[in-house]
């Protein structure tokens, strides 16, 4: 395994003020530049010096990318608002606690201060085969050393695979996608607009980018519409420890309840697959139902219809098939 | 340029991965340039012949259709065709920028192309004439002076072809070792995968045998990108129709058989051979691949099944 070294390779470290300008200088440097945030992941990346960027564009004097704006529509989540100011934001609070109960469960209070939404969002996977520098297919390669009969693949994915096992470690994935949220992706052509739940790339499409963010491309705003504005929510995160680590599984969902029948729903869960899953199927089979702990089994069931476990982490299916469960309980009325 | 990629495995050994993707843009650029040349060529510079035209007595006693690709050989002309153009969509479109869900579709479109050419060995060793395909002498000397013709030394007749001329066997050789070297090898690297048929095993072979295995179906796949190119390039040409029409409806004219091809080497059955005389450069059968790889000699007014 590589060791963490106490300098990092050198790298030419540009500051700039606007979008515009970060934009220009990411471009200028494509493959090799690198988006700094809150550089919670890009530290980890430089120390173990798996990943050597030419230039880092640091956006932390960038102030149109921070701060939450209520809209005419919703909120709008600068991408560079720090993951704390989410948790306490009142408008967040009062009306998308979902996504503010997913961001006080990220890491620590100082993480938290210094990570930002965009950084939680992007940030890439925690397979120690692929942060160790061994070159799987994600890292360009042509292996994948956690599918591997014997692998340590405990945190591993059990759907959605495609070569590469590894999971999404973002809270705030599921919590934005039952939201119907919306990222803002700013390049050199403008502006385009991404469903939350088609931000993140499937290993299918292209192994090694978890996000469809291209070189050139700036993760710019979170737009969150008014939709689902005051539902009924339910976020659990289950962890190794309760502090500090990165899920093993989560879910979220929004439901609109009336009359004790759920009129609509929205759910997804991260740490199953590659990418954050909506879980259309239980969504299915709760619509139009009364939540029940029954109706909460067969949607745990549903979820876990295509999981197809590796040698060490077949107690994700039991899991998320009781987080389904209990998302459900939980709105129970 | 770069002619592949390595990298470092866990134990520190410099392994090859894969080919460098600048070779993809090579054969792509470079079949592109061959249509580009040979479209030049042909328009402007080409000799000109005196086009002899098969009609009249040299058409006398033959039939009116004459079968040049039996329905069995058309079928997998076309399956095949269709496997290996997915197969190349689907292999380097994305690295084009395209993106899509590949992984599952190529190696499907690989499992029909490998049954395909299955099908199409078996038949041709105990159903067709084998050897057909193998270049000999006449197919060598016709292609010399084919070659001489092309450079401008005129007054070079080109001899008449057997059912298949030499650039077309050459052609089909190339495809069948691209094609079968890239089967072979895809066939290893599907074992890395997870399918219905089998659970993924990435350790099978070692590290450096793995990048030699990619590296290996990675050269056959950007030749076919070439030779694919080529292939249809021909097949569309005006002048080469005639041809490809035949892979679609089965057969070719008499004037065109009379035209292009030796009777005494393209055997019609119930149509007495005779010896031909050479045929004026340019009109010929010969170009690159205008028509099916598989065949011998044809029954009945021609094809056999």
């Amino acid at each position: 395994m590589a060791v963490i070294r106490d300098m990092i390779p050198a790298f030419e470290l540009f500051q700039p003020t606007s979008a515009d300008g970060a934009i220009e200088l990411l471009i200028r440097y494509g493959e090799d530049g690198w988006v700094l945030g809150g550089g919670m992941d890009s530290f980890d990346w430089w120390k173990e010096r798996i990943k050597r960027p030419t230039a880092v564009v640091d956006l932390a004097n960038v102030d149109e990318l921070k701060g939450v704006r209520v809209t005419a529509d919703g909120v709008e989540i600068g991408a560079m608002t720090t993951l704390t100011e989410i948790a306490t934001h009142p408008e967040l609070l009062a009306n998308y606690g979902v996504l503010t109960d997913a961001a006080s469960h990220i890491a620590t209070p100082q993480i938290r201060n210094r990570g930002t939404i965009a950084g939680n969002l992007v940030q890439d996977t925690r397979c120690w085969y692929y942060r160790g520098g061994w070159p799987c297919y994600r890292a360009g390669g042509n292996t994948c050393y956690a599918s591997a009969p014997t692998a340590m693949n405990r945190e591993h994915a059990i759907m959605g695979t495609s070569r590469c096992v590894a999971v999404s470690p973002s809270d705030s994935a599921s919590a934005l996608i039952v939201l119907d949220a919306q990222f803002v992706i700013q390049s050199a052509r403008g502006d385009r607009v991404v469903d939350a739940e088609d931000f993140f790339m499937r290993p299918s499409v292209d192994i090694e980018r978890m996000t469809v963010l291209k070189p050139g491309e700036l993760l710019t705003a979170i737009r969150i519409p008014s939709t689902w504005a005051g539902a009924t929510f339910y976020y659990e995160k289950v962890e190794d420890r309760k502090s500090w680590d990165f899920a093993l599984m989560s879910v979220a969902s929004a439901m609109r309840i009336s009359g004790g029948v759920i009129q609509d729903l929205r759910m997804a869960a991260n740490g199953a697959a590659p990418f954050p899953v909506r879980l259309e199927d239980s969504e299915a089979i709760l619509r139009g139902q009364s939540p029940s702990d029954q109706l909460g089994l067969q949607a745990g069931e549903a979820a876990v219809r295509n999981a197809q476990p590796l040698r060490h982490n077949d107690y994700k299916i039991p899991l998320m098939r009781n987080l389904v469960r209990r998302a459900v309980r939980g709105t129970e009325v | 340029m770069e002619l592949w990629r390595s990298a470092a495995n866990p134990w520190g050994q410099e392994v090859l991965i894969g080919i460098s993707w600048d070779l993809m843009w090579v054969a792509l650029v470079g079949g592109l340039a061959f249509v580009v040349a040979h479209a030049v060529w042909a328009k402007w510079l080409a000799p000109h012949s005196s086009a002899a035209t098969g009609g009249g007595a040299a058409i006398a006693g033959l039939p009116a259709k004459i079968m040049r690709h039996a329905t069995s050989e058309r079928v997998f002309h076309w399956i095949m065709s269709a496997a290996m153009l997915v197969l190349l969509i689907t292999a380097f479109a994305p690295v084009m920028g395209l993106q899509f869900a590949w992984v599952t579709i190529h190696w499907v479109a690989g499992l029909v192309l490998t049954a395909t050419i299955l099908y199409h060995i078996v038949h041709a060793t105990f159903w067709q004439d084998f050897w057909a395909m193998w270049v000999n002498g006449k197919d060598i000397k016709a292609g010399l002076a084919e070659l001489n013709h092309m450079v401008g030394r005129n007054g070079t007749e080109v001899p008449k072809a057997a059912k298949y001329p030499i650039d077309h066997k050459l052609f089909h050789h190339g495809a069948a070792v691209s094609g079968l070297t890239a089967i072979v090898t895809g066939i290893f690297m599907m074992l890395r995968l997870e399918t219905p048929f089998w659970a993924a095993n990435p350790y099978l072979l070692s590290d450096s045998a793995w990048g030699v295995m990619y590296v290996v179906h990675g050269v056959a796949g950007v030749a076919l990108i070439s030779l694919v190119i080529a292939h249809i390039y021909f097949a569309i040409r005006p002048d080469k129709w005639w041809i490809t029409k035949s892979m679609i409806f089965g057969y070719i004219t008499p004037e065109k058989y009379a035209e292009n091809f030796d009777r005494s080497l393209w055997v019609i059955p119930g149509v007495a051979p005779q010896e031909e005389e050479s045929v004026p450069a340019g009109v010929g059968a010969s170009e690159i691949g205008s028509e099916s790889t598989g065949g011998g000699p044809a029954s009945e007014v021609g094809g056999q099944d």
